[in-house]
């Protein structure tokens, strides 16, 4: 059995910004433990030959041209935005730095 | 709070700086990088108003699907093989997960662990001619984020803003990250090795006509890295990554910066805090960003959304029979060709001109006279103002205006003046001038005219004239070029007087 504690499960659901209850965290600390296990045992089988395969299907170069498609209006861009001052999104201030 | 800096000799006394680079460059395909929506470094579609060049991707809108760009991937590979880097094989992309609104998808598309170039080096020259070999770790491919304005707040600034605007314009633009191993030796020509290596960069990137490699609009940017170590200590020190340097000049003030910071603080006995730092443009000082945190955790994990890039080796080879001259070559060509002496062509070099006389003389000027505009009065009025002289003329209408005099619709002094409206917004040369009414006057009468009038005024002149001491014309020519405001062709006027004089 792996060791995922519920710090790691707790750090996690911070990183992706999930609340989680005391409950799902003991859920989830079981069941990601049994993923990082099914994980290990493929890794026991598969030796330094077999290449990591980040992909089910065995497809390489699907490639698209560089032709210009459609646009959104911006009726449609905005459609689902809570907050928008006609011509750009509005959201909270952002207290970090632009990137 | 104002930075307590260590003279710079002495910090090199006591420290040797480290640097490391990381350049994105902006693609200028005409489209973005995983989806069909228009590209705003594509010159076509620059002035786009906000959010007008977005699609459902670039939106991050469920259910739309990344699809690769292959000029993007032909141009990633290009720049990796000017760059002498090894093209991967198998290259695939990876999701680099963090929430910050300019990246809607809430993770960049970029790469990790299989980047489509790797191991490479670019040889930068210096201004007194020594040449630099720069160690390049790493060029991948990966996507731009949106832009963020922030609105409110007593002083504008960030921290305290009320809101703030995106435009995802910007967002899914392709990119080139192009990152350095650790360089060593450059000791106090640090600061210009760093400038030279992002010129360098820019010169690649102009050759091969990938991206327009405009800092100021952000085309090419440049995270520098720097560390300092005790002299005689094998351990890297700590490093702080200046990030906002919009400009080549800044580059090189920047490492400077760091390099007097840093010294300060560890002579002191203090310790260097791993950290972002902003780069102030105006007040030429770093400032602390966020500290590395776990917000750095980016959860990298194969993008499963998209399958591997795996360039063919003919398609590699076909791109490298296609490289342009490295730059080190290219500059000893354009030296040659122009017919430069070695100052005049090293005042081009450090002014940073290369590319904006090249392509003055590609537009059609002489090499001295595409030369004397930019080191001379561009370059005059670029430091006036602290700014890049490439943001104050196009290289096209500084052709235009030394055409302007060949043809002798202008004169030098008119030329400047129609200089200035370029340099004010007003348009191109011919326009300025059409707009100020800026035209040498030809006409024989007028000309005439003003120098009877002029001899008329200064009869002592006139007789001196009339004696033989022809210097003394210099007098009435002023005083006609006055009258003419400065619009006649000197030359003329000075044959008209002799001419009239001896009436």
């Amino acid at each position: 059995m792996s060791e995922i504690t519920r710090e790691e499960v707790q750090h996690l659901a911070g990183l992706a910004r999930i609340a989680l209850t005391d409950d799902e965290v003991t859920s989830l600390t079981t069941e990601l433990s049994a993923i990082v296990d099914a994980i290990a045992t493929v890794r026991e089988i598969a030796g330094d030959d077999v290449p990591a395969t980040s992909h089910p299907v065995p497809l390489t170069n699907v490639l698209r041209a560089d032709v210009v498609g459609d646009t959104l209006a911006h009726e449609q861009t905005f459609a689902g935005a809570p907050s928008h001052d006609g011509e750009r999104f509005r959201v909270s201030a952002i207290l970090g730095e632009e990137q | 709070m104002k930075d307590r800096l260590m003279d710079f000799d002495e910090a090199l006394e006591r420290f040797e700086p480290v640097m490391g680079f990381e350049v994105h460059v902006e693609l200028g395909t005409r489209t973005k990088m995983f989806s069909a929506a228009p590209n705003p470094a594509h010159p076509d579609f620059h002035d786009a108003e906000p959010n007008t060049l977005v699609d459902p991707l670039s939106l991050g809108l469920p259910g739309s699907l990344p699809v690769v760009n292959e000029q993007a991937v032909r141009y990633s590979i290009a720049l990796g093989l000017a760059l002498n880097c090894e093209i991967a094989t198998s290259s695939r992309f990876a999701r680099k997960n963090y929430f910050y609104p300019d990246t809607p998808k809430n993770y960049q598309i970029s790469q990790y662990d299989e980047p489509i170039a790797f191991e490479g080096s670019v040889e930068v020259e210096l201004a007194d001619g020594r040449r630099v070999t720069i160690p390049i770790e790493r060029a991948h491919m990966e996507e731009d984020a949106g832009k963020l304005t922030h609105v409110g707040g007593a002083t504008g600034r960030i921290q305290g803003a009320e809101y703030s605007l995106v435009d995802y314009n910007r967002a899914g633009v392709p990119l080139v990250e192009i990152v350095t191993k650790p360089i060593f030796g450059g000791e106090r020509s640090a600061p210009e090795i760093a400038k030279a290596y992002v010129a360098t960069i820019r010169d690649i990137v102009l050759s091969l006509g990938i991206s327009e490699a405009r800092m100021e609009r952000g085309n090419l940017r440049c995270d520098a890295n720097v560390s300092l170590r005790p002299r005689g200590q094998e351990a890297l020190g700590t490093r702080t990554e200046t990030k906002n340097v919009n400009s080549m000049r800044s580059v090189e003030r920047a490492v400077r910066y760091e390099i007097q910071r840093q010294a300060a603080i560890l002579a002191a006995g203090g310790t260097i805090v791993q950290e972002t730092r902003h780069w102030h443009e105006d007040t030429g000082t770093t400032s602390p960003g966020r500290p590395k945190s776990d917000a750095d955790d980016y959860r990298y994990f194969p993008e499963p959304d998209l399958l591997p890039v795996a360039p063919s080796r003919e398609l590699v080879e076909e791109l490298r029979a296609q490289l342009p001259e490295q730059p080190v070559a290219r500059r000893r060509r354009l030296k040659a060709e122009w017919g430069f002496a070695d100052l005049e062509f090293q005042d081009v070099v450090n002014g940073d001109m290369l590319h904006l006389v090249e392509a003055t003389v590609g537009a059609g000027a002489a090499p001295q006279a595409a030369r004397k505009w930019w080191t001379g009065e561009i370059a005059r009025v670029a430091n006036e103002r602290g700014v890049e002289a490439s943001t104050l003329v196009e290289p096209a209408h500084v052709a235009e205006l030394q055409r302007l005099i060949d043809e002798g619709t202008l004169t030098d002094r008119l030329a400047r003046q129609a200089l200035e409206g370029v340099m004010a917004g007003e348009g191109s040369p011919s326009e300025v001038a059409a707009a100020r009414g800026l035209q040498v006057v030809t006409d024989e009468s007028a000309l005439v005219a003003a120098v009877d009038e002029a001899l008329a005024a200064q009869p002592d002149v006139l007789q001196k004239i009339r004696d033989g001491k022809v210097q003394a014309a210099g007098a009435v020519i002023g005083a006609v070029m006055k009258a003419m405001r400065g619009q006649a062709d000197a030359a003329r006027v000075r044959a008209i007087v002799l001419d009239r004089a001896q009436a």
